[in-house]
């Protein structure tokens, strides 16, 4: 296989970590629409993996996402998150009341794992076609649209929050600190389509109050 | 002598509860056997010699030989002191344990704690490995992973909490509504002719009349000149209830609400009152000095209002019926409904002013003042009707020179709404299965308009009387209507009949047709 193929077919780690932040940014996005966790005015059609994402237009929360999003890629090409956690909280009591996760599972782990020293360092290349991954891509964030149908009505105002799972040995980056990790009491699960990259695997799972 | 020291003896070997001088302490043993160790060997071996080793004070059957030959060598040294280290190490090296200096309860107690705290140990030990290893798997679970390999960060500046007073758009989504019943588009089918046209030869073509009633039990008055006839809507037998001498004629009639009481206004001012199961007149009462041209019942009270402009209560089982008389009007009355819960009487007079007045059920009838006067018609108010599902609504119509349908709210006096008819508005239905209202006209039409309540949007307009629509009744079960109209005729509608997907409100509405076993043919 010449390099030219390569770059033509298939996706490198970094191209893969770029993606997955992709698609947290508009699935969360997505979430924070269908949600209402913001108001709706607040929100403007893009179009993305040929589908129509509403994202926010809100300065903070473009600011706060753009940061966020950027560290876990960052950590994510250096394979450091194994979750990401969309917390929904109410604002007056701190309650949690839903949970998005997207577990991160990196795929061929076990030579990874055995010369982790090679992986850190060599971009990874993967297999699988990119027109193929956005389309897993697009069917998942079409399912988080759909999930209004089922999930309770968040009925007070509502904050949210981004947890990163990482390895033990992650550096903490600055404005960043350790939090405890976050559960909702009596909740149900409901898990959605996953995703490959061949290199990234991404599930994703939403917890909410059993009313 | 012997022989008795020699039981005396075996008894106290034999008996344990005595204080037992046998086993001595070891200690003190230790003390004698170095002091008279000399001694101890010598019987020792003397004792071995003679009957080997003997198990020494246990009680044995075998015990009398044994003692008795225990005892000769004794009696060599016949002093206690001597028997007692003597006795021990003649077991041997058996220990010999001494009760005494035994704290059975502290050793006992000892022992046991010995053990528990062995135990615990052991439990700690063994429990806690699968201990953790459920919590371990416990928080993998909740995690994801094993929380103690992994650390959670979070960006410290979070993102901002949405305004405030901000409320979840998709309330929407999850709360329902019924759409209201008024903005659903009409689609059931109103019959545009009459089901039936029924003769009416004679009927006083006046204004300010009110010729026809249907009762409870399915029976139309109708009044034709100086004669009431009894229409039995369920049969369609006829049956004449009275006629008047002279030039009298009949100007109102009125059905109780409930049983067989017909009440009779007639031109002389009298108020009569028949039971048309007998075809009996039960009583007149007077009250009035002109012809009585409108009647409205509340229960056993009827009102009744005249050309001169009084209304008048009566109680109808009194003798003395008479409770009040109003100048109501300047002049005749023709318009007067009891609201259906009673606390309202609304007349509307030529005078253009519409009254509402309270209830006269109260001890003291001395209210000679209306709760409400209004002057918004600008011609004689004939047309009333009350709003059967809404207790203070109340419509009224005007005549010629005003053509309009006004809704009151009778609690506050406001004009809720207007609707401009065109045309002389004679009298006013309010649909019971429907929430519609129909109105009877006069010139140019002379036509019967159906119309959607509150938007008032024309449902249907049904023509057929050649002259104009003097009165309207509707038949018990809410179905048809009855017009009388100036051309002599009688047309029953059937406008209201009631819609099959609303299964549910009909079989209410049948269920008192039922009840009556009757039905219109």
């Amino acid at each position: 296989m010449t390099e030219t193929q390569q770059k033509a077919k298939c996706i490198t780690l970094k191209g893969s970590a770029e993606l997955v932040k992709e698609y947290l940014l508009y699935g969360v996005n997505s979430i924070l629409y269908q949600r209402g966790i913001y108001p709706p005015e607040t929100f403007e059609p893009a179009e993305h993996f040929g589908l129509f994402v509403l994202m926010s237009t809100d300065e903070k929360i473009k600011g706060f996402l753009n940061t966020v999003l950027g560290q876990i890629q960052e950590w994510l090409t250096q394979r450091k998150v194994q979750k990401i956690t969309l917390v929904i909280t109410n604002v007056n009591t701190k309650e949690v009341l839903e949970k998005w996760d997207f577990k991160v599972d990196y795929e061929g782990q076990v030579s990874n794992g055995a010369n982790g020293n090679k992986s850190n360092g060599l971009p990874e290349v993967g297999t699988k076609d990119v027109k193929l991954i956005q389309r897993e891509i697009r069917e998942v964030i079409r399912q988080i649209t759909g999930t209004v149908s089922f999930l309770p009505l968040l009925d007070c105002l509502c904050s949210f929050d981004i947890l990163t799972y990482t390895v033990p040995d992650c550096g903490i980056p600055k404005e960043w600190d350790e939090t405890q990790p976050v559960f909702i009491a009596n909740s149900q699960e409901v898990q959605l389509r996953s995703f490959s990259t061949s290199i990234h695997k991404m599930d994703t799972i939403v917890s909410y109050r059993n009313v | 002598m012997s022989h008795l020291k020699y039981i005396k003896e075996i008894n106290n070997l034999t008996r344990m509860d005595e204080t037992i001088k046998g086993p001595l302490p070891r200690w003190q043993k230790k003390c004698l056997e170095t002091s008279n160790s000399s001694v101890n060997h010598s019987i020792n071996t003397s004792r071995k010699m003679t009957n080997g080793s003997f198990p020494t004070p246990t009680p044995t059957p075998t015990k009398k030989n044994d003692t008795r030959v225990k005892k000769t060598p004794s009696k060599t040294s016949k002093k206690s002191p001597s028997r007692t280290p003597a006795k021990t190490p003649s077991g041997g090296d058996r220990f010999i344990p001494s009760r005494a200096t035994t704290n059975f309860d502290l050793g006992y107690y000892k022992i046991q704690q010995q053990t528990n705290i062995e135990k615990n140990e052991e439990k700690l030990d063994n429990a806690s490995p699968s201990k953790r290893e459920m919590q371990r798997l416990m928080g993998e679970n909740l995690h994801g992973g094993d929380i103690n390999q992994m650390r959670v960060l979070s960006y410290q500046n979070k993102a901002p909490a949405p305004p405030e007073g901000y409320q979840n758009p998709l309330r929407v989504v999850y709360s329902q509504s019924k759409t209201p019943a008024s903005i659903k588009a009409s689609t059931r089918y109103i019959p545009q002719t009459p089901d039936r046209i029924l003769d009416a030869p004679e009927i006083v073509d006046d204004y300010y009349l009110n010729l026809i009633d249907w009762s409870e039990s399915n029976i139309l008055a109708v009044a034709l000149g100086a004669n009431v006839y009894l229409w039995n809507a369920a049969t369609g037998t006829i049956e004449q209830l009275l006629e008047l001498n002279g030039n009298d004629y009949v100007c109102s009639v009125a059905w109780i609400q409930e049983g067989p009481y017909l009440a009779v206004g007639t031109t002389v001012g009298n108020t009569e009152l028949w039971d048309c199961s007998q075809t009996k007149r039960v009583r007149v009462m007077n009250g009035h000095a002109a012809r009585v041209g409108s009647l409205s019942w509340n229960s056993h009270i009827l009102t009744s209002g005249c050309r001169a402009g009084q209304i008048v209560h009566h109680d109808v089982r009194q003798r003395d019926h008479l409770i009040s008389t109003i100048n109501a009007h300047a002049q005749e009355v023709c318009g007067l409904k009891w609201s259906p819960d009673g606390k309202y009487l609304a007349s509307g007079g030529n005078d253009n002013m519409l009254q509402i007045w309270p209830s006269v059920s109260t001890q003291s009838h001395t209210h000679t003042q209306p709760i409400y006067s209004l002057n918004q018609h600008q011609a004689a108010v004939k047309a009333l009707a009350w709003c059967p599902w809404q207790n203070s609504i109340l419509a009224s119509g005007g005549g010629t020179a005003d053509r309009t349908i006004r809704f009151w709210n009778c609690n506050t006096g406001a004009c809720l709404n207007m609707v401009d008819t065109k045309s002389q508005v004679c009298s006013l239905l309010w649909s019971t299965t429907y929430k519609e209202i129909v109105s009877g006209h006069g010139y140019a039409q002379n036509q019967l308009i159906i119309w959607k309540y509150p938007a008032m949007t024309k449902v249907a307009e049904l023509t057929g009387h050649s002259s104009r629509v003097l009165h309207l009744a509707m038949s018990p079960d809410g179905t048809t209507i009855l017009s009388a109209g100036a051309d002599e005729t009688l047309r029953l509608w059937k406008c209201f009949l009631p819609d099959p997907h609303k299964k549910k409100d009909t079989s209410e509405i049948k269920s008192v047709a039922s009840r009556l076993k009757q039905s219109i043919r």
